[in-house]
């Protein structure tokens, strides 16, 4: 990482992207182009990299990061199966390690012993947040401790649950604005999880590009935005996600549910337009409810059409998920997966359904077992993974995610 | 000698591992006949640390030790004398093995591995890595395993007769084997993956 290879790889990448469409020919002619431009022009556009790749989020602190923190870009949900033998000690001996490398490598410093330490240099807001299974109070003896909610959900009839993508004693999620920075971060973690717990599963997704669209609603690959209810920043986010008082290994804690969500992509393209916007209840361009004109104006669920019929079918997800009340509502931070297609072009496309909630049970199963029940868009959407984790509180320097509840 | 090698042990240990790899191995055998170990642990381990010893001669950066169920493993950290004057390391120690100072040396027209009976020189402002394929700390014959994560106290002592503590975690890692490469008799019991520890 030398000073002047940065501005060359970075122009190189923008002018390779800018005229991907343009063929051999062309590119091959951008090449010396850029050779050139890299000794000369390149320098005003450093700063934009360096925002990206240098920009750091806190580990160590009251709460863990990677839950109200901005979401990333990339995602990692790595979800470990504890080994035999792995007890309440080696827990503690395991949180120890990953709760270093993650202090290290979220801001920017190799891990200790890092074998590719170059991968570390970027953290581009690089966090890990650990979560605990039921799996971890069992396997640690403390049971007693588990959050009663903090259990596998009830099943849904809509649930195609497969074992591959559900469970989990210890999850690690890894999000960065750089994707090479959460390869890195998790072949750490993995590496050094190895002696206590093997890789159950582990779901990549991804957001629109660091700065692409900023401050926007993310969209999933229905083309939908996908959270525009989450509670507002202040003390509607502080009431939603975060456990308020208790012993000191819940307090400013939070639950996690994880839900693989796949989307058919085929059968929803055979939808029209309108048809989509009904079974979501909003515009698909703005986001706004179909009783509105802007993405975060209050749906009008009392509102009549023409047809004497309500403007928002009564069927529709933003009827059905719809909370008024912060006390019940989740933050989402979900991602997108798209896996490879099959032969024939379907796609295999979907969402990591993320959310934190103080509690699951006063808040996600509420919602979950309306959306069951009822919800249009269950006709294109199957979950195919669920699991649940206690988030603990973060840990100062020199601590480790989990001490208040293993020491 | 002992200032000729330590101006090499300054250089970024890198530098050296990959050009070497193959010629460690014969260093690290010939330490194992024991004839020029560092002084022997035990008459230091426990010695009360003379005043001002916490305040660390050396800064001891990044601390590590290879964990390992039995037998030798490593030890890492890189040491940094920010003082003016030099420092020699004569002997460590730790209560879970007995220890000695492995070092890069000339030997014969090329670099080796062996342990090192003059002390260490860190040179003043100068720092020193303790790395994998490069210098350690080897732990010798382990009275117990080292785990993953597990906090390993290490004693270093100095020329004048000061000494200094610190702790490293341990790690579990299987790089730098080619730095006792086979070809070179077996390789160091503790140094295969095979050898991790249950947790």
């Amino acid at each position: 990482m030398t000073s002047t290879s940065r501005p060359v790889s970075r122009r190189g990448l923008l002018t390779g992207g800018a005229l991907a469409a343009g063929g051999t020919l062309a590119a091959a002619a951008v090449v010396g182009a850029t050779r050139d431009g890299g000794r000369t022009g390149a320098p005003e556009q450093v700063p934009v990299a360096a925002t990206v790749g240098a920009a750091t989020e806190p580990f160590h602190g009251v709460r863990q990061s990677g839950i109200t923190t901005e979401p990333q870009a990339h995602a990692a949900f790595v979800a470990f199966t504890l080994r035999p033998g792995t007890d309440r000690a080696a827990l503690g001996r395991m949180l120890r390690l990953l709760s270093d490398d993650a202090a290290r490598l979220t801001q920017g410093r190799p891990a200790l012993a890092d074998t590719e330490p170059e991968l570390g240099l970027l953290p581009a807001r690089l966090t890990v947040t650990f979560g605990f299974g039921p799996g971890l109070f069992t396997a640690a003896g403390l049971d007693e401790r588990r959050p009663p909610s903090v259990a596998d959900l009830p099943p849904f009839s809509i649930d195609r649950l497969q074992p591959r993508w559900s469970g989990g004693d210890l999850l690690v999620q890894i999000c960065a604005d750089d994707p090479i920075t959460v390869a890195h971060a998790q072949r750490v973690l993995v590496k050094d999880g190895r002696p206590f717990a093997t890789v159950r599963w582990v779901q990549s997704g991804f957001r629109r590009a660091a700065g692409a669209e900023p401050g926007r609603t993310q969209r999933n690959l229905f083309g939908q935005l996908d959270g525009t209810a989450n509670p507002k920043p202040g003390e509607p986010l502080e009431t939603a996600v975060w456990i308020p008082d208790g012993p000191d290994w819940l307090r400013d804690g939070t639950t996690l549910v994880v839900r693989r969500i796949s989307m058919d992509l085929e059968t929803w393209d055979l939808l029209g337009r309108t048809d989509r916007e009904f079974s979501v209840g909003r515009r698909l361009d703005t986001g706004a409810p179909l009783t509105g004109t802007a993405e975060h104006d209050e749906p009008d669920f009392a509102a009549l059409g023409p047809d004497g019929l309500t403007v928002i079918p009564d069927f529709s997800h933003l009827t059905r998920a719809h909370v008024s009340d912060d006390r019940f509502r989740i933050l989402r931070r979900p991602y997108n997966y798209d896996g490879v297609p099959a032969a024939d072009g379907t796609a295999d496309s979907g969402l990591i359904f993320a959310a934190y909630q103080a509690d699951i049970a006063r808040q996600f199963l509420p919602i979950q077992q309306r959306l069951a029940e009822r919800d249009l868009l269950n006709e294109w959407t199957t979950p195919i993974g669920s699991a649940v984790f206690a988030i603990p509180p973060g840990c100062p320097e020199g601590g480790w995610v989990g001490q208040q509840l293993l020491d | 000698m002992p200032s000729a090698i330590s101006g090499r042990l300054v250089r970024p240990a890198a530098l050296f591992t990959g050009v070497l790899l193959a010629s460690l191995v014969a260093g690290c055998g010939a330490a194992e006949d024991g004839s020029t170990t560092a002084p022997n642990p035990s008459a230091t381990a426990t010695s009360a640390a003379p005043a001002g010893a916490q305040d660390g001669v050396l800064t001891v950066q990044d601390p590590w030790v290879k964990a390992a169920d039995t037998g030798m493993t490593g030890a890492f950290a890189t040491l940094v004398n920010d003082t003016d004057s030099d420092v020699t390391i004569t002997g460590a120690s730790s209560p879970v093995s007995p220890l000695e100072l492995h070092e890069m040396a000339m030997q014969d027209g090329k670099m080796v591995m062996r342990a090192k009976d003059g002390g260490v020189v860190i040179k003043a402002g100068t720092e020193h890595r303790l790395e994998p394929g490069g210098d350690h700390l080897m732990l010798m014959n382990l009275a117990q395993p080292v785990r993953a994560g597990d906090e390993v106290s290490f004693t270093l002592t100095f020329g004048d007769g000061r000494t200094q503590t610190f702790t490293a975690v341990a790690k579990p890692f299987t790089g730098a084997q080619e730095s006792y490469a086979p070809g070179h008799g077996e390789p160091m019991p503790g140094m295969s993956p095979s050898h991790s520890p249950a947790p």
